[in-house]
């Protein structure tokens, strides 16, 4: 375990305590493994398997979102996985080196109208209690911050 | 993954395995629309899905709608706890029959 992160220069008022941190090839193929890391750390953080399973859908989802919205399906994307243990549970940080996005144009959709698509971020507000699009520490690319309590 | 289609009792069967999800929702998307594009009733297998994520959603919703167009029935059947988490997320439980196995779905 340790504390150096690439993340050093994001504001974080919580301690925390950096379970691993990973950097993947924004390539659909690699997010099974990236799935399996996130359960194991949600477990280690104290998380039921329903909850730990929520958590990775979240996670997911937010790659994906990042793999189609972010790099436009481009593979040459990096995508840097922060994820840490705190005393109210678990926060992952999610950076990409995309063209910034907008934050307030990523909103979930209204699920009254019943049709194909644009769920995934629907599934990341309603499974994380905390849902932040910050400034990325270099100014280079988007920053996701998504938080879980332990109940 | 390895899925597979059959027909029982009139009705088409598709048993969907493994991993349901962006990487290889083309091919889950293909097939379910290959198979409620046959005229009749639609029994979809879940038991053998390891991982839903909402593009393995949307798959099924589009089909849905399109059993829906065409007059027959598109029906769920052996959701794993995982995939009926999904379901429930996108407020879509209520909108799929979800039946607890085969039998259940074929009388229905």
């Amino acid at each position: 375990m340790t504390n150096a992160t690439s993340f050093d220069d994001t504001p974080e008022p919580a301690p925390l305590e950096l379970l691993f941190e990973q950097r993947f090839a924004a390539r659909l193929e690699v997010l099974k493994k990236v799935r399996a890391s996130v359960l194991a750390g949600a477990r280690h953080c104290g998380f039921g398997e329903a909850d730990a399973r929520d958590i990775v859908l979240a996670l997911d989802e937010a790659c994906k979102n990042i793999l189609v919205h972010a790099y436009r399906n481009d593979e040459d994307g990096e995508i840097v996985l922060a994820v840490f243990r705190c005393q109210a549970g678990m926060v992952l940080l999610l950076r990409d080196f995309a063209p910034p996005m907008d934050p307030t144009g990523i909103k979930p959709r209204d699920l009254s109208d019943v049709r194909p698509g644009q769920l995934g971020t629907h599934f990341i507000h309603s499974i994380m209690d905390s849902v932040e699009y910050e400034p990325a520490p270099d100014g280079q690319g988007n920053l996701l911050r998504l938080m879980k309590r332990l109940e | 993954m390895r899925d597979e289609v059959s027909e029982i009792d009139g009705k088409v069967v598709v048993k969907l395995s493994g991993d349901v999800d962006l990487e290889h929702c083309t091919v889950v998307r293909g097939l379910l629309l290959d198979a409620v594009s046959h005229g009749k009733d639609l029994l979809v297998d879940l038991s053998g899905v390891s991982y839903l994520d909402s593009s393995g959603i949307a798959s099924l919703v589009e089909a849905l709608q399109i059993a829906a167009r065409n007059g027959t029935a598109l029906k769920l059947f052996s959701a794993s706890a995982q995939a009926m988490r999904v379901f429930e997320l996108a407020r879509l439980d209520k909108v799929f029959a979800i039946h607890p196995d085969l039998d259940a779905a074929l009388a229905s």
